[in-house]
């Protein structure tokens, strides 16, 4: 057992998937050099430049290439520097990579993943903040999971490199060096699409993913003080989402709030309540409520914008207070 | 017709206090409604003339239906009245359905109200909603209408949503309190009965009123969730007769009142409550909660039924001062004029049932309080005093009738000791003010 962040368990995970397979290889901006966030430090010595390429800053170009050497055969694992830098690949990882088994009947598909920090709380400003989970989690063909915690970061990529088809890992950047998790020292793979039961509860069911599953445990620890028992639910895995999870999540309170700290319109917790309030109509005890990012065009550089926008422990407790008086 | 009461549903038209054509005032009295609780004049919620009556006298409608149309309005609502009736339950806002604005200054969106943060503030932590109810507006929509949860749960047990106590927003009934039903009630219980045999000639279908209807309800709910246990003291108040025969008619002449026994008895229970508060505590959902106030309320017998008025602090409250609390709100019982928190609030229930005579009653308590106290008839007895000496004294049998969960016998049984032994500490000298 070794206690690990979640940047290290990243970085310890690579270092496992590399050698046990060598049609993997990593690539990105700055990773031979270890990475702006380090989780590739270490790699480019032990695994050579071969193994470890830096790319040029050109996400179009750079995810292209990894397309078509998973066409060819390789497992690339691509690390996007932000995920706000993602935008110019767009057209490959939607046009391309998601529809290629598609669109060849299975005769080629793309074992691609790519890794890439996102959300805010480092002061980060515009370009280093964003959330792009339902930009992807809405295209049919693509494969998008957010780890919580540094074993599911190490045991959700291994699975994302086993899987055949392309997979977006979610890392949120303020979580790389958050907390320690005692992991063991053999790498785990998870069910890709499965959530996770971080805590027990009675009183109101909260899902949350990211980040926003540790802001979610902090106000369940509040709640708990004051009488209220809270079912947290990490949902882990954006696209596909552990539909019976959300179901049997939502039936054992009957309240429901959703959390995460994308912008509220249009973000993931709009088809999650969609997919409570269907499935799980008969056993509702109060409306379907979400916590969100508000709909501002960013998360602002400035300390007080930055945390008026990121939903806490303590906005998510006022809610889910008022939920469990409903 | 206006939410008079946080559990009323409905209530009746008693008299129209204006005909169509008549001009009335904001404020003018408008019309007189009976509902469960109290019969109250509505005030009219707005200037103009009286254009129609929807709701003929006698008929009964649900809170929230329209009684009357009132032309020259200056708001645009028919007078459905959320002003109207003394002290009403306040409306709570209707919560903005929609999703929060898009504009930018609306930080952290909290669907279905937007949280209003101010964004120079570093951390504003307590940007939440602070008293929105999510969803629709509580009170007059939420008591009668019942979530997926709980409507499944009532079909699939057979029990009806309508008659279970809501302990959640606006007094809805929420699922756990369906489920706490259940567990009080075995299941089938609420079963419907087989139908009746066919009423013979002479016999007469009895229409109970809503104060009776609202009567049965609660006696019903007693009876059911309460585990009742019952003891008697048998109290000396021979002092206590001088006294009151030494005062009545100068007390009469200074008060306008009689002085009864009733007030004596009420100081008793609320200084001897001090000692044993379990037995002040109301019960709030799964919750007994030790009140603070001790609201002691006092049986009226009326011709609509019994109605228990409540005297608020009634602690602080010399004998004197409970004698004409008592009389003001018997006559204004009698007399349908009470307030609502004439009758709300209450956390001990004291019952004269002497005055009709008996020697022992057994009541029920008024739920969700935790005991009552009745005061019998003051009877004159052979007594034996000293260690064999008989004499005559008036003796009052004094019974209290408690909630078995909340404590047991010795603790109630000192409560009425405590009682007895101040009523039998009343003598000639004792002061009423």
């Amino acid at each position: 057992m070794t206690e690990r962040s979640m940047a290290e368990a990243l970085n310890w995970a690579l270092g496992e998937i590399l050698a046990a397979d060598e049609r993997t290889f990593v690539l990105g901006e700055d990773v031979e050099a270890g990475g702006v966030f380090r989780v590739t430090q270490g790699l480019a010595d032990r695994f050579g430049r071969g193994r470890v390429v830096d790319t040029p800053l050109a996400e179009s170009g750079f995810v292209g290439a990894a397309i078509g050497a998973s066409l060819a055969g390789m497992r690339p694992i691509v690390e996007v520097q932000f995920i706000d830098f993602i935008l110019p690949a767009v057209n490959q990882l939607i046009s391309e990579a998601a529809k290629m088994r598609y669109r060849s009947q299975s005769d080629w598909t793309v074992p691609l993943v790519v890794r890439t920090p996102f959300g805010g709380g480092v002061h980060g400003g515009l370009y280093h903040s964003q959330s792009f989970e339902a930009l992807f989690g809405h295209v049919p063909g693509l494969k998008v999971v957010v780890p919580s915690t540094p074993s599911d970061a190490a045991a959700l990529l291994a699975a994302a490199v086993a899987d055949p088809d392309p997979v977006l890992l979610l890392e949120h950047k303020r979580m790389y060096r958050l907390f320690k998790e005692e992991m063991p020292d053999t790498l785990a793979c998870a069910d890709l699409g499965r959530a996770v039961v971080r805590r027990e509860g009675d009183d109101v069911t909260v899902f949350a993913y990211g980040l926003m599953t540790h802001e979610t445990l902090q106000a369940a620890e509040t709640l708990a003080d004051e009488g209220v028992s809270c079912h947290v639910v990490d949902l882990r895995s954006i696209a596909p989402l552990d539909t019976q999870a959300i179901v049997d999540g939502a039936q054992r309170t009957g309240k429901v709030l959703i959390v995460h700290e994308d912008h509220l319109t249009g973000g993931i917790g709009a088809e999650v309540a969609a997919i409570v309030a269907r499935e799980a109509f008969d056993y509702l005890d109060a409306p379907v409520t979400r916590i969100g990012g508000p709909d501002v065009p960013a998360m602002g550089y400035h300390p007080a914008l930055e945390s008026a926008f990121m939903p806490n422990h303590e906005t998510i407790a006022t809610v889910a207070r008022q939920l469990a008086a409903y | 017709m206006p939410q008079l009461g946080e559990s009323v549903t409905e209530g009746t038209v008693l008299q129209w206090l204006k005909q169509p054509g008549e001009t009335v005032a904001l404020d003018e009295p408008l019309v007189e409604v009976e509902t469960e609780k109290v019969t109250v004049e509505i005030p009219s919620p707005f200037e103009g003339t009286l254009s129609a009556i929807l709701v003929p006298e006698g008929d009964t409608v649900p809170v929230g239906a329209p009684l009357a149309e009132i032309d020259g309005a200056a708001a645009t609502q028919a007078a459905e009245a959320e002003s109207a009736a003394p002290a009403p339950r306040r409306e709570e806002e209707a919560a903005p359905a929609a999703e929060p604005p898009p504009a930018p200054p609306a930080p952290r969106a909290a669907e279905p109200r937007a949280v209003p943060a101010d964004p120079a503030a570093p951390a504003s932590r307590d940007a939440a909603p602070a008293a929105a109810e999510l969803g629709r507006p509580p009170g007059l929509y939420q008591k009668r209408r019942f979530s997926p949860a709980v409507a499944r749960l009532a079909a699939e047990h057979g029990i009806d949503p309508a008659v279970i106590e809501g302990s959640g927003a606006g007094g809805r009934v929420t699922r756990k309190d369906v489920e706490a039903a259940l567990r009080a009630a075995p299941a089938g219980a609420a079963r419907p009965s087989a139908p009746a045999p066919a009423p013979a000639a002479g016999d007469q279908v009895v229409t109970f009123s809503p104060t009776r209807r609202r009567i049965a309800q609660r006696m019903t709910q007693s009876a059911r969730e309460v585990p009742h246990a019952w003891l008697m003291v048998e109290v000396d108040v021979h002092g206590l007769v001088g006294l009151r025969a030494a005062l009545r008619d100068d007390f009469r002449a200074r008060h306008g009142v009689d002085l009864t026994y009733l007030p004596f008895a009420v100081k008793a229970v609320t200084q001897s409550l001090a000692d044993f508060p379990i037995l002040n505590a109301t019960w709030s959902g799964d919750d007994l909660v030790q009140r603070a106030s001790r609201n002691i309320g006092v049986a009226v017998d009326t011709p609509e039924g019994l109605v228990v008025p409540v005297i608020g602090e009634a602690d602080r409250l010399t004998v004197s001062a409970l004698a004409v609390a008592i009389d003001d709100l018997a006559s204004r019982a009698r007399a349908r004029k009470l307030r609502l928190d004439d009758v709300e609030g209450g956390t001990f229930t004291v019952d004269n049932t002497g005055v009709f005579g008996t020697s022992a009653t057994g009541p029920l308590i008024n739920h969700p309080q935790v005991a009552i106290l009745t005061t019998e008839a003051v009877t004159k007895r052979p007594v034996v005093v000293g260690d064999d000496a008989i004499a005559v004294r008036s003796v009052m049998n004094v019974t209290l009738t408690f909630d078995h969960r909340v404590t047991d016998g010795s603790t109630a049984a000192a409560f009425a000791r405590a009682v007895k032994d101040r009523l039998e500490a009343v003598d000639p000298g004792t002061s009423v003010d």
